[in-house]
């Protein structure tokens, strides 16, 4: 069973990739490719292990990316999930393996005001999905709690995006996203019926950004989502604050983060320099005793300690510790992982 | 309430304690430049417009590419356009802002 799943999973994610290739093969006979729009091949290769309450799972996970652009205004893009888990059983250890596109999108960059993007795309809700979800830019192994509020089940949205700046000026800039999506069942582009968007104000003598999201699901129970969220990066410092609150009909809940990369002590390549450490707070509120949103059960509380050491090479250690209190039980969650992130064209040059 | 108190509590002063570790911190200037750019940068003469337009693009990586993420630690020249493209869709650049940026990638 779980082998003809893979197989079918398979077959389509081949035909994904063909269709990426063969975008790679017309960008080769494309004779005004200059030398700096050679496709690439990017992403994340990783080892993470997982223990809440004293088990432990482990699992690999390769997330490559692709983007080839196409032409003066075209880009074609997509990321994909390949992951393995090795699960604590009664038996033994449980293994399961995904395959999975993240997404498929193509743009067409107008100008800084319009970019329009079709294809399988994230939803640009909040910051986490669109921004932080890649395992080479993450600082926490895992997502914060409230990651699925306002993802519409997948994350993904099939129809079309538009998204830009819509005012900018040296002193701030405003940009928007919005989008709509249709229904679909396709195990690789499965999507909600749903329409969105989001605003952000950035000044960026401050580095203050600060932004609100919208999304309404179109099927079934119709419901809203609201977010907000608030990024500041003092200028000069390596100490970042990322913030973001998300609410639907049966729940709510935050997130804060700080980070602190030491470079301060010897540099940014010394011993010293290369370690982060992190907090992260987060807790989450239901509204009522309907679960459909993927949050907890229960009224939840986290802090999140971790300790990030930024090896050279693109390679990264991960390191947390949290504490979840809730009255369904108080539990330690200890996650560590190594990631390296990968960047290179897609083929040799002269 | 109390619960949530009790944890509330020491981790905003963690959290006000590693905001004052860091807004202390001397400006550091290498801390914002690219470790790594497709190609190292070689301190030697350069014109003034030059130097110009690449602290322009220091200025524009810092204020867009690095809100979310490090730069790798280097790439390879024939990609710098790619992920310039890349970076318009993401973080809305503009013509200018993808032209200083590529000189800065590739002084």
């Amino acid at each position: 069973m779980l082998l003809h799943y893979f197989s079918c999973h398979r077959a389509r994610f081949l035909r994904i990739l063909s269709l990426i290739v063969a975008g790679l093969v017309a960008q080769v006979s494309t004779p005004r490719a200059n030398a700096q729009d050679t496709p690439l091949l990017s992403g994340g290769v990783g080892f993470f292990t997982n223990t809440p309450g004293g088990n432990t799972t482990y699992y690999p996970i390769l997330e490559p990316l692709a983007a080839v652009p196409l032409g003066q205004h075209l880009l074609v893009e997509s990321r994909a999930a390949l992951l393995e888990t090795y699960s604590p059983s009664q038996s033994g250890y449980d293994h399961s393996h995904f395959i999975g596109l993240s997404y498929l999108q193509g743009d067409y960059v107008g100008s800084s005001h319009l970019t329009v993007v079709a294809g399988s795309y994230l939803l640009p809700f909040g910051t986490y999905n669109e921004r932080l979800s890649p395992i080479w830019i993450g600082n926490f192994e895992d997502g914060p709690l409230i990651q699925s509020l306002g993802l519409l089940s997948t994350g993904i949205g099939l129809g079309g995006e538009l998204r830009g700046n819509a005012i900018a000026r040296r002193k701030y800039s405003i940009d928007y996203t919005t989008w709509f999506s249709a229904r679909s069942g396709n195990s690789q582009f499965n999507a909600e019926r749903s329409f969105g968007g989001r605003s952000s104000l950035y000044l960026p003598d401050q580095r203050l950004e600060a932004g609100l999201s919208y999304d309404r699901s179109l099927q079934d129970t119709q419901e809203n989502f609201y977010g907000a969220h608030v990024w500041w990066e003092p200028k000069d410092t390596n100490f970042r604050l990322r913030s973001e609150f998300a609410r639907g009909h049966h729940a709510q809940g935050y997130w804060i983060e700080a980070d602190y990369r030491a470079s301060a002590f010897g540099g940014p390549d010394s011993f010293l320099g290369r370690f982060e450490p992190l907090f992260r707070m987060q807790q989450t509120f239901r509204r009522d005793t309907i679960v459909s949103d993927g949050l907890p059960l229960v009224n939840t509380q986290r802090a999140d300690l971790g300790l990030d050491y930024n090896l050279p090479h693109n390679t990264r250690i991960l390191t947390s510790y949290s504490r979840q209190f809730s009255s369904s039980g108080n539990e330690n969650i200890w996650e560590t992982g190594i990631v390296y992130r990968f960047l290179f064209p897609a083929w040799r040059g002269k | 309430m109390t619960v949530r108190a009790k944890h509330l509590i020491p981790g905003l002063l963690m959290l006000a304690a590693m905001g004052a570790a860091a807004v202390s911190t001397p400006p550091n200037p290498t801390q914002s430049e690219p470790s790594a750019t497709a190609q190292p940068r070689i301190k030697q003469y350069q014109s003034p417009k030059s130097a110009q337009a690449e602290d322009e693009g220091e200025r524009v990586f810092a204020q867009n590419c690095a809100r979310c993420h490090t730069p790798p630690d280097g790439f390879s020249p024939r990609i710098s356009g790619t992920i310039l493209r890349h970076m318009r869709v993401r973080a809305n650049l503009s013509e200018h802002d993808e032209r200083v940026l590529l000189h800065f990638f590739n002084p």
